[in-house]
């Protein structure tokens, strides 16, 4: 139980990589971008890769009628990730803590996994679903009125895992550091509900 | 039989012949697409080397780069630049003011780059001005000139402006003699009365910010060129000087009498001394010293009254001349500070000069008598050696670092190498046509980058295309990696370059600036968001705080100007990327466009003549929206009650 135990204290304390590390990246690639502009996703705002490349992806999106990108006050997210990440690591240690006092069965851990994992698909549901908002909701002036095939009004969402094009520009749409570390504490907290389970065999 | 036999051998030989003939043509098709391939830099990558051309009559700086002798910008210095607003706008106009008043227009020629223990640093590079006698200094981060300091006292500021080997100094001299102080006098009593001073500048270390040290007030010789000592001459400045005739008409033929004129050495470690100490005398002379400041974005004059002057003969020691060959051009110190070398322009030779005969002689009072109580060394002691090369004129050299100089002749059109020690020739080749100065990446520094040298040619008549009587000067690269040169490239100029400076790319175009921060921006009339922008009126002054971004003017109507009126269009760009400047343009200003770059703010003044509905707009392609980045100005009769409003999508203001 002591090394089921550690490695779930481990595992959950690389959730708070998260607040070290980006969530998310977006990149943008176009000829005239040869190094590319974009953004980080982290827990607590957006952040561009480089200094002014928000308020670069804005002024490239205003031509096609998209609202500005939020602000750290302008998306609740922003204020509620912090607390669901950070509340989750204090409770993953703290299971993995009295797990190693023996208070608590292994079965909690996977308890704890699974809650997170729920949590981890909502926020990928709230992820998409603000995409699909911001790409499609489009200002009525937009400068730009492009359609598709089919006469409907082109959707500008970036991808929410790989890469799309999206008119002159290629988007990159990839977990950064902070979300494999994230996954990695995950995965370990499940070695240590199987570690748990083969010692109680 | 047999007579076919043979017809059909000799045919056969005949085929041979001609295969012969198409291989070795083949040969020299595959050695020109060899030399193609060394100045081909490929679409969208980066040369090996930045190169600074003077633009000579155009009073700017050009960039090149080797070895595709492709030009990457025109930096404006001494000349009005409509192209982007210098010398027009008002943070600008001020570069431009001397003791004279506002001068428009400059003769930049030397272009020298700043130095640490003698190497190339790439901080900034320096240009005089030899017209009205000027010295500026070009960030090399921006690409800006920041800097202009006027020399007084001084007319034709030619052998300049070369810096010391840790950039202690930057120097001017006087290529036209000139009384000193400035007085009306009979100009054909000039002999013993012209002065020719030479200045040295102090320059910051950590601004680049130059200051007047002090004027050495040398005899009324034409100081022509000059070359600070490097490594172990380091401390010590020496200068060409012509006219040692002091003749002061038809100097063609009456300065071209003397066998030989001088080369002055000035141990200007001992003058800066000698000043420290108390020193010199304080003498007349009015200047101006024009800073640029990047945080408020403006140009600044500062009138300065004022300079040390030393008089040569009471700092024991310090300054001696050097017989030379007639009326020398360029001097050049070797790599190692040893070897001085002066080219006789008049002569066939070069004279070589060592550093360690010239203290000798000094110590041994080897003199030949004095020229105005100067002491003049003998020419024979402190003679090294002669480069008799055959050629004719020569003007300038540069060194490799590998024990070769290179010297460019302006009469046989040729650029010789010569071996430093030896003094024989091991190769030649002709320029086309008349080369005058010659450049290799750092070859007048104790580290050259000895890969290419190019040459820049005073004539260019048939080299390319005919476009009239006017032609622009040609540049002739030449490989000079192997014993032999071999000429790559000939490429057009922009003006007239004198000279040039070059360096490798890599010390340089990371530090380059790719736009400025808008948060740094302390100009006085920035509008830094569309939240900001607004018109103000002071009496007939009516002061516009304008932005532009991706693709609008912010205001874009403005209503409430009259005629008369003294508009000041104030446009700060909100872009924060690279390379998205804005231009901005009205109809009937009697100015130029101004461009802004991204983060910057720029003012020009528009003074409306007649009653209208006018128009302004962007003039930089910056967007898909480029054209429609246009506005209005309502101008009203001069005692019209037209209210001063102003709006951006009919949100009016006032």
């Amino acid at each position: 139980m002591k090394t089921a135990s550690i490695t779930m204290i481990i595992g959950s304390a690389f959730l708070l990589g998260l607040f070290v590390f980006p969530l998310w990246s977006i990149t943008l690639e176009a000829p005239q971008y040869p190094s590319g502009i974009g953004m980080y996703i982290n827990l607590d705002g957006l952040e561009g890769h480089e200094k002014h490349d928000i308020q670069n992806i804005d002024g490239l999106n205003h031509y096609i009628g998209m609202r500005k990108l939020p602000k750290q006050d302008e998306m609740w997210e922003f204020s509620v990730f912090p607390k669901v990440i950070g509340g989750m690591a204090i409770l993953g240690i703290l299971i993995g803590l009295l797990g190693l006092f023996k208070k608590v069965s292994y079965k909690w851990f996977l308890g704890w996994l699974v809650l997170m994992t729920v949590l981890g698909v909502m926020g990928i549901f709230d992820f998409n679903a603000w995409m699909t908002d911001y790409g499609t909701n489009l200002d009525p002036k937009a400068i730009m009125k492009m359609t598709d095939e089919d006469g409907n009004p082109l959707s500008y969402k970036p991808p929410l895992f790989g890469s799309r094009d999206i008119l002159n520009f290629t988007a990159h749409s990839y977990p950064a550091i902070g979300a494999v570390l994230m996954g990695i504490g995950m995965f370990l907290t499940f070695i240590a509900y199987i570690i748990g389970l083969k010692k109680a065999n | 039989m047999k007579t076919i036999q043979k017809l059909l051998l000799g045919l056969g030989a005949g085929l041979l012949l001609i295969g012969c003939g198409n291989n070795s043509k083949s040969d020299s098709g595959a050695m020109a697409s060899s030399n193609a391939e060394k100045v081909y830099v490929a679409p969208g990558e980066h040369d090996e080397f930045y190169a600074f051309l003077s633009g000579g009559y155009s009073g700017n700086l050009t960039v090149y780069g080797l070895p595709s002798g492709r030009m990457f910008k025109e930096i404006p210095v001494f000349s009005q630049f409509p192209t982007n607003g210098y010398g027009y706008s008002e943070e600008s106009k001020a570069m431009l003011n001397t003791s004279f008043g506002f001068v428009p227009w400059g003769d930049s020629h030397h272009p020298d780059i700043s130095q640490t223990n003698g190497k190339l640093d790439g901080r900034w590079v320096f240009i005089n001005e030899n017209n009205t006698p000027r010295i500026a200094r070009i960030s090399l981060e921006t690409f800006e000139t920041e800097e202009i300091i006027e020399i007084p006292n001084s007319a034709g500021n030619h052998a300049s402006s070369y810096v010391t080997e840790n950039t202690e100094y930057v120097v001017a001299g006087t290529r036209f003699a000139v009384p000193n102080p400035q007085k009306d006098m009979p100009i054909d009593e000039m002999k013993g009365e012209f002065k020719g001073p030479l200045t040295f500048i102090k320059v910051d270390q950590e601004h680049g910010h130059m200051e007047i040290d002090f004027q050495i007030n040398m005899p009324g010789f034409n100081y022509d060129l000059s070359h600070p000592g490097r490594d172990k001459s380091h401390g010590w400045f020496f200068f060409t000087s012509y006219n040692t005739e002091e003749a002061h008409s038809m100097q063609e033929v009456n300065a071209s009498q003397n066998d030989k004129d001088f080369i002055a050495a000035v141990n200007w470690m001992k003058i800066k001394e000698y000043v420290e100490n108390g020193g010199g005398t304080e003498v007349a002379g009015t200047y101006a010293h024009n800073i640029y400041d990047e945080s408020t974005m403006m140009a600044t004059t500062e009138m300065k009254e004022g300079v040390t002057s030393v008089d040569p003969r009471e700092v024991p020691g310090a300054v001696y001349y050097m017989p030379v060959p007639k009326s020398p051009h360029g001097i050049d110190v070797n790599p190692t500070g040893e070897y001085i070398i002066g080219n006789g322009k008049l002569s066939t030779q070069l004279s070589v000069y060592s550093f360690a005969k010239m203290q000798e002689a000094i110590k041994n009072k080897d003199f030949d008598g004095d020229a105005y109580g100067i002491p003049i060394l003998k020419y024979e002691s402190v003679l090294e050696g002669v480069v008799d090369s055959g050629g004719l004129g020569p003007l300038h050299t540069e060194f490799d670092g590998k024990g070769f100089g290179y010297t460019s002749f302006f009469i046989s059109s040729e650029v010789v190498k010569w071996k430093v020690g030896t003094w024989e020739v091991v190769d030649r080749q002709p320029s086309f046509y008349s080369v005058g100065h010659l450049t290799i990446p750092g070859g007048n520094s104790r580290e050259p980058f000895g890969k290419y040298m190019f040459s820049m040619n005073k004539i260019t008549k048939d080299r390319y295309l005919p476009t009239g009587p006017e032609l622009e000067h040609s540049a002739q690269l030449y490989d000079i990696s192997g014993d032999k040169m071999e000429l790559l490239l000939d490429f057009p100029t922009h003006g007239e370059p004198h000279y040039a400076a070059a360096i490798p790319a890599d010390l340089i175009k990371s530090k380059s600036k790719k736009y400025y921060d808008l948060e740094d921006n302390n100009h006085k009339y920035a509008a830094k968001s569309e939240s900001a922008t607004r018109v103000e009126r002071k009496g007939n002054e009516v002061h516009v705080y304008a932005t532009t971004v991706r693709s609008h003017f912010s205001p874009d109507n403005i209503e409430g100007v009259k005629v008369g009126d003294k508009v000041y269009f104030h446009i700060t760009n909100l872009e924060q990327d690279f390379d998205v400047p804005h231009g901005f343009a009205m109809i009937g200003a009697n100015t130029s466009e101004i461009l802004i770059m991204p983060g910057q703010t720029k003012t020009i003044i528009w003074e409306p003549k007649r009653e209208g509905v006018w128009p302004f707009y962007c003039t930089d392609f910056c967007s898909a929206l480029h054209q429609e980045m246009q506005g209005y100005v309502r101008v009203s009769a001069k005692n019209s009650d037209t209210k001063l409003r102003w709006s951006l999508d009919d949100e009016w203001k006032e």
